[in-house]
């Protein structure tokens, strides 16, 4: 990270300061009244709405958005994860998604289904319908376990293939 | 392409092709995950100003007088704009231009725009709302498809087929009476189904930028810049040659960005009158009153069976809550009555439609644009003719299917048709033979199918022009740039464009650049509607790529001493089919073809081929080809609260080839997704008579309900791989085709969970839980509609089917006439 510096109008919101004032136009609005989880970013590792939060209220604090994310050599395994997996359609909702699994992922290296559902619940997408995200989370955490990890084939190909990965064609 | 390309080791496979079917990743994607992607509200140019709309409170009103003077001095303004300064009217359709950026004398829904405030920042610009006084002569507002039938003044338009009835079409194909005669059982049910929202995550926004020169730049986030182009061209009397509009990528779609909308016009007026940048970002309300998305719409079927489940003879009618505005209203109305033939044989087909305006935000095209509604109606239909004649549902269907390579009675032609593998795969998976109808109590699965169009096959406006145009640059470099008008959504578009080129090319796709949704630098393409952009930006990508690889087969064969047909162009290489090693690098092969060419840049386009159909309305339906679904949903439900979970979705797609398995079943889950949402909660719904006014109930993400992953459920993803010759590698749609069968087949699961019949959309847990009350005294299980209200329908024209020996015209259409004129050629698109 960076310490940054900026001044800003006392009513503003940490998403209008990021967007706005700090040029990191990564963080996305979709609501403006904290229900659809786009803004999400990570405040001292908490996924926290920024449009519910002060940008006074950061002062001193950590502040993690998508543009952080990615390191020197490269993507976050969560963004290698989403790329290779189509979890990010249009995108929008994205790095709301990828913060919030992050602060999952290292709160909870192994996290089963049902757990990456409860933590991913306030963030809403209308492109994927969550699936393929479900499976980015899991890739990326096997990957971070240092495991040896590849999505499935039916994460690929659909649930009907056959060995050479080739999809029968049906002749109805 | 080398497996650099692909993150996966690729299986050994009997693929003929290399890069079309692997699971690639998105062009586009590391720009998504980067938060690099440039949606229209992160692009601040330098002394931009900030526009916000002043929007009616009141649902139906003449506008007296509105005073800006007060708005105007107030500190930050820099101007205030009122309809009066943009008098042209427009429209999506030809025939509904209906639309003024603001509101010039009435206001038709709670949220139209009156007045525009363009102000040195947001908060300026919304204070200055404030200060605008707008009287108004409030009208009786109508807020329903019966309020309108029975109300035919004051007229909501001054145009329409009459009073308030926007659009009345019908027609019948064959003899519809006697085929109800022949019939052993002849059924009528009422269905509704609620209007919902895209709710698309990025609101709508639009930077305009009207430069010195004269010229206008506009960066909107829509799915149509062409279109945009037209109206702005229109409204604003600027020649189009002067107006370039840049479509953003879309923070999702769905159909909700598809119109020329009022704020991309009045941010372009107002850049013209300061001089300067004006930017607007709609908040999430004012998407709601925006709109566009499902139409309400009420349905009446009739339909004669044999006891087998044959069709006989089927009578479909509808009525569309339109809502203040055309829009694509028009379209939407006859696509609630074309796709019924695609999927079973239906030999005599009647549809009946009619569109009325109501005081609310309006309806236009939402993922499947006009046939989830009919399709929800058909498939409950279906299963109750199942149930009363002891018949299996999925067995019933799989034996009347309608066969492939033929012609329906409304003369949509069929190419491949692979729902019957569609159904045998769910039936096969779901455990449907021996668990449908013996789960305990309370748990139940459900079976439906569907059909989709793989395009529209006749534009929106009339003209012979290609519906898509793609322009490819080869470089010494190696690379090759690709520039397309269609516009990325989120569906992979650009990515398409990609590996098409790359697979006929062989170059590698991390060396194509995609240039696409400009209308300055990219090829005119119609846009992201009716899952068009796969098949037709595809095939012009392909030709345009074939024709590139022609230029360089002579050049490098005489180089290599080869015959032309040895050469094989892959893995960023041009080489000898019998001797891998004896060849060359792309880049070197492009520069021996413009040493002998010149500058090397090719085009490709396509066109539809032409439809069938000549009667008024035939432009409606018609697609080079239909993709087709099954589904089978299973569903838990709690009889004590009627909510009612989702198990589990079996779901077979036919998309004919995939370009890419992993984008496809990404789109198959998306389109998944948005069906559960309205089947189990999604509904714009509106209160009336408070004070005389119609308001938007949930006009916010927190009121308005969306499946979150806790509603969502487990989906297995079958890709059934039929491929139509009409497609690129045989590709067809997978957009929108997915999530049509979701919401009948959820209501057959709670038939055969409770044994109850929820005939209306959304299926909430109040109606599951009034039904089984209503059951439980004996009487029938059933929420829905109980009636169907008196429409002015007319006088059907008549169409002899193809069995008839019909060659597609109407017999009495001059004769009739149909009651007189009847107003302009539907939706634009039927040729005259």
């Amino acid at each position: 990270g960076e310490p940054l510096l900026a001044a800003f109008a006392p009513h503003k919101t940490l998403l209008e300061v990021l967007r706005e004032d700090l040029s990191l136009p990564g963080t996305k609005h979709g609501c403006e009244l904290g229900e659809c989880g786009t803004c999400a970013v990570l405040i001292d590792g908490e996924p926290v709405l920024s449009c519910l939060v002060l940008g006074l209220e950061c002062e001193g604090r950590h502040v993690e958005t998508v543009e952080g994310m990615a390191g020197k050599d490269g993507l976050h395994p969560l963004q290698k994860a989403f790329v290779d997996l189509g979890a990010a359609q249009c995108g929008y909702c994205t790095p709301g998604f990828l913060l919030t699994a992050r602060a999952l992922l290292e709160e909870n290296p192994r996290p089963t289904r049902a757990q990456i559902q409860e933590a991913l619940a306030g963030n809403l997408c209308r492109c994927t319908g969550y699936l393929k995200i479900y499976e980015a989370v899991e890739l990326a955490a096997a990957w971070m376990r240092g495991e040896q990890a590849e999505p499935s084939k039916q994460t690929l190909y659909g649930f009907d293939f056959d060995e050479s990965g080739l999809l029968p064609v049906h002749r109805s | 392409m080398s497996s650099s390309d692909s993150p996966f080791p690729i299986p050994h496979s009997r693929l003929k092709t290399r890069v079309v079917g692997r699971p690639l990743p998105k062009v586009d994607a590391h720009a998504k995950v980067t938060g690099q992607t440039r949606f229209a509200d992160d692009l601040f140019l330098p002394r931009m100003l900030h526009c916000k709309l002043l929007r009616s409170t009141i649902a139906h009103a003449r506008i007296v007088s509105i005073d800006v003077s007060k708005a105007l001095a107030m500190p930050g303004v820099v101007t205030v704009a009122t309809g009066a300064e943009l008098p042209i009217p427009f429209g999506i359709l030809p025939v509904s231009q209906d639309e003024h950026a603001l509101c010039t004398d009435r206001v038709r829904f709670v949220g139209d725009p009156v007045a525009a405030v363009a102000a040195i920042d947001e908060d300026a610009a919304f204070d200055a709302l404030d200060a605008i006084d707008v009287v108004y002569e409030p009208l009786t507002p109508i807020a329903s498809i019966e309020e309108a039938a029975r109300t035919p003044e004051p007229r909501i338009h001054d145009y329409g087929d009459e009073g308030n009835f926007h659009k009345l079409v019908s027609m019948e194909f064959g003899d519809v009476a006697e085929g109800f005669d022949a019939a052993d059982k002849v059924y009528e049910d009422l269905f509704f189904y609620e209007g919902n929202n895209h709710l698309a995550l990025e609101q709508h926004a639009a930077v305009a930028d009207w430069g010195p020169d004269g010229k206008l730049t506009l960066y909107s986030s829509t799915q149509t810049p062409h279109y945009v182009h037209r109206a702005l061209a229109k409204v604003l009397s600027l020649p189009a040659a002067r107006i370039r509009v840049i479509a953003t990528p879309n923070g999702g779609g769905f159909g909700g960005k598809s119109d020329p909308f009022q704020h991309e016009i009045v941010v372009a007026h107002l850049s013209r009158v300061t001089g300067r940048p004006v930017k607007i970002c709609l908040t999430r309300e004012e998407v709601f009153y925006c709109h566009r998305g499902r139409h309400p719409t009420l349905m009446r079927v009739k339909t004669g069976v044999k006891n087998d489940g044959a069709i006989t003879a089927m009578h479909f009618e509808t009525a569309l809550d339109g809502g203040g505005y055309g829009s694509y209203g028009v379209a939407s109305t006859y696509y609630t009555g074309a796709l019924q033939t695609v999927t079973y044989k239906v030999p005599a087909y009647r549809f009946d439609g009619a569109r009325v305006f109501t005081n609310k935000p309006p309806c236009g095209p939402k993922r499947g644009h006009g046939t989830p509604q009919p399709r929800f109606a058909l498939e409950v239909q279906l299963d109750k003719i199942a149930c009363d004649l002891g018949l299996d549902p999925a067995e019933m269907r799989r034996r009347h299917l309608a066969p492939r390579d033929s012609l329906t009675a409304n003369f949509l032609r069929i190419g491949s048709m692979g729902l019957g593998a569609c159904i045998d795969k769910v039936v096969l998976a779901s455990g449907w033979r021996d668990r449908r109808g013996r789960l305990r109590q309370g748990r139940g699965l459900g079976l439906a199918c569907s059909s989709y169009l793989t395009g529209a096959g006749l534009p929106i406006y009339w003209n012979a022009m290609p519906q898509s145009g793609v322009q490819l640059k080869l470089d010494r470099s190696g690379g090759v740039t690709v520039f397309c008008g269609s516009t990325e959504i989120g569906q992979g578009s650009d990515s398409v464009l990609a590996y098409l080129v790359a697979e006929v090319l062989g170059v590698l796709v991390s060396d194509i650049r995609i240039v696409t949704g400009d209308t300055d630098l990219t090829p005119v393409d119609l846009g992201s509607y009716s899952s068009r952009v796969t098949l037709m930006t595809g095939n012009a990508a392909i030709q345009a790529a074939e024709r590139a690889r022609e230029l360089l087969r002579e050049p490098v064969a005489k180089n290599l001493g080869l015959p032309r047909d040895r050469l094989v162009f892959a893995e960023g290489r041009v080489f000898d089919a019998e001797d891998p090693q004896k060849g060359m690098s792309f880049g070197e092969a492009v520069i021996l073809g413009e040493s002998a060419h010149g500058t090397l840049g090719t085009v490709g386009s396509y066109s539809p081929p032409p439809s069938a159909g000549r009667y008024r309305g035939a432009g409606v339906g018609p697609s080079p080809a239909y993709s087709y679904s099954a589904a089978v949903v299973e569903v838990e439900v709690d009889p004590d609260t009627g909510i009612t979970r989702v198990v589990k979705i079996w779901i077979a797609h036919d998309v004919g080839k995939c370009i890419n398995p992993l984008l496809v079943i990404g789109q198959v889950e998306g389109s998944v997704y948005m069906g559960l949402g309205e089947a189990m909660m999604e509904e714009m719904a509106y209160r009336s008579g408070v004070n005389g006014n119609v308001v938007h109930k949930f006009p916010s993400m927190l009121e308005y309900k969306s499946p979150t992953t806790k509603e969502m459920c487990d989906v297995e993803t079958f890709l059934i791989e039929d491929p139509d010759p009409n497609g690129p590698f045989g590709a067809k749609e997978a957009g929108q085709g997915p999530l049509l069968p979701i919401p009948p087949a959820f209501c057959n699961a709670i038939y055969d969970a409770v044994g109850v019949r929820i005939d209306e959309i959304p299926a909430t847990p109040e109606k599951v839980r009034k039904a089984l009350r209503e059951k439980s005294r004996g009487r029938a299980g059933r929420v829905g509609p109980t009636s169907f209200p008196a429409i002015p329908y007319p006088p059907p024209i008549h169409v002899p089917t193809p069995e008839q020996g019909g060659d597609g015209r109407a017999v009495d259409a001059a004769v009739t006439g149909a009651g007189g004129v009847r107003g302009a050629i539907p939706g634009g698109a039927a040729r005259p």
